[in-house]
């Protein structure tokens, strides 16, 4: 049977795929950003997913505005990194799983999700910069499968958080009822805080996102009640990206284990911001648990005293 | 028909890109969408008046293009993500055009992003009106952080 062992939220700023493919990742502007990292680097590379469902937005890449579906499922074998506008990012191309994405679908179509279906989609920044962030910035391939959810934050309006949360809840029963034992993460993207369009440009609210990270940890069906219209007035009007870490949040238990966060202001025009949650029903590591030395029990527990912290 | 008018309206500085919108500025946000290619920048470039008789475009939303005046894109139902590509086409960072819609310098804009970004406080409302929508959304977990820390400083507009 398939699991969801843990979910990560992450901005995805096109700055930091800019900064990446420029080599920019020493300045200090960047350092500071991408320092954040680190560990949430380390903490994959012993989560050993197989697969990553990335809940993300395109950015008029794949879709323009001859269509704009709500919650677009990507089915395919691989998508290719889009080009935007300048050629596309020097990222490997994204594998797809196929069949899971497939029983995805029909799993929570039926639990009444209209999904789009989509065989035929390139991935844009909003895809490809928190799998920078969270697996580096592999040559040639990345090490997981990667399920794309494409989610429209771009038209008002999109959907509720609580539609948002409920979606992750159905996207966790189809995993669980996969037949094949494997291990899946799930990322929400965007945020936080930002505006990039109009005369309130360069809105950042950090008390609002620091109140977001701590209620997406403890108390999310909090979150899953906030307006539209609140997310718009108080984290910006592209803040509304937010929703999109709800579908995260529900496809996890209801009580999470917290095991890292990091936040800084700014990135470009954003605020920056990331964490981690486990779930604590996950099942034993793929390695057996004595695999699991002292040594990175102890870097796990340093973490969160560093999650803490940065609270 | 006049624009009907919505509760998030009320947001200074911000024009929300609705499905009214999005209706109303297909051709701007398709026309903004083909300058992804190469071939259609230079086309652009070379006649920039013919190139947009392309588009299903009225006269107001033609003129706010020509003029690069992006604050009335947005109006005239242009989305940010589009009009920043129109933005690139020009050469110019987003930076750029992020100070041009705040109608500062961009050294302005730029310092104050890196001394923490606008602040939300002033920022919230048109009429007073959010008041009420603040106490129903973060509850608790805002009056506290309120309590603990002061807001950092930001940057004033000049």
């Amino acid at each position: 049977m398939a699991h969801i062992i843990a979910g990560v939220g992450s901005s995805h700023v096109p700055a930091i795929g800019a900064a990446l493919d420029l080599g920019k990742t020493e300045e200090p502007y960047w350092k500071r950003v991408f320092s954040g990292f680190e560990r949430s680097k380390d903490w994959m590379a012993r989560a050993n997913p197989d697969v990553a469902v990335v809940v993300y937005n395109d950015h008029a890449s794949a879709f323009s505005v001859d269509m704009i579906p709500t919650f677009a499922l990507g089915c395919a074998a691989e998508f290719p990194p889009a080009d935007e506008g300048w050629g596309p990012r020097p990222v490997p191309v994204v594998k797809g799983h196929p069949e899971l994405a497939a029983h995805i679908a029909q799993s929570v179509i039926l639990d009444e999700f209209d999904l789009t279906i989509v065989n035929k989609m390139a991935v844009d920044h909003g895809l490809t910069v928190p799998m920078n962030l969270l697996f580096g910035q592999p040559k040639h391939e990345w090490p997981c499968r990667v399920i794309p959810l494409a989610v429209n934050v771009v038209m008002f309006p999109p959907p509720t958080g609580h539609r948002c949360y409920m979606l992750g809840k159905a996207i966790r029963k189809a995993v669980e009822s996969y037949p094949e034992d494997l291990r899946v993460v799930i990322f929400g993207t965007g945020g936080l805080s930002h505006q990039i369009s109009g005369p309130r440009a360069g809105l950042i609210n950090s008390k609002w996102d620091k109140a977001f990270l701590d209620n997406l940890s403890k108390d999310p069906k909090k979150l899953t009640r906030i307006p539209h219209l609140d997310y718009m007035r108080e984290a910006g009007a592209e803040g509304i990206e937010m929703v999109m870490w709800l579908i995260m949040r529900g496809a996890l238990d209801d009580k999470v284990e917290e095991v890292y966060r990091f936040y800084t202001v700014p990135a470009s025009n954003t605020a920056v911001g990331h964490i981690i949650l486990e779930n604590r029903s996950k099942p034993a590591r793929k390695r057996p648990a004595a695999g699991r030395s002292r040594q990175a029990a102890a870097r796990q527990n340093s973490q969160r005293v560093r999650s803490k912290g940065i609270r | 028909m006049a624009r009907r008018p919505q509760e998030y309206d009320d947001i200074p500085g911000t024009f929300v890109f609705d499905a009214e919108r999005s209706r109303q500025g297909y051709g701007i946000n398709m026309f903004c969408m083909s300058l992804m290619k190469e071939e259609n920048r230079k086309e652009f470039k070379a006649n920039e008046a013919e190139y947009l008789n392309k588009f299903q475009l009225t006269d107001e939303q033609r003129n706010a293009i020509l003029k690069r005046d992006y604050n009335r894109m947005l109006e005239l139902g242009g989305n940010i993500y589009f009009t920043a590509k129109l933005g690139a086409a020009d050469g110019h960072s987003f930076q750029h055009l992020a100070a041009v819609m705040t109608g500062s310098p961009q050294e302005d804009y730029a310092a104050m992003m890196l001394a923490g970004g606008r602040s939300v406080e002033g920022n919230r409302s048109k009429s007073g009106k959010d008041k009420v929508a603040k106490e129903k959304s973060t509850g608790k977990a805002k009056r506290k952080s309120k309590a603990k820390s002061n807001s950092k400083p930001t940057a004033k507009r000049k």
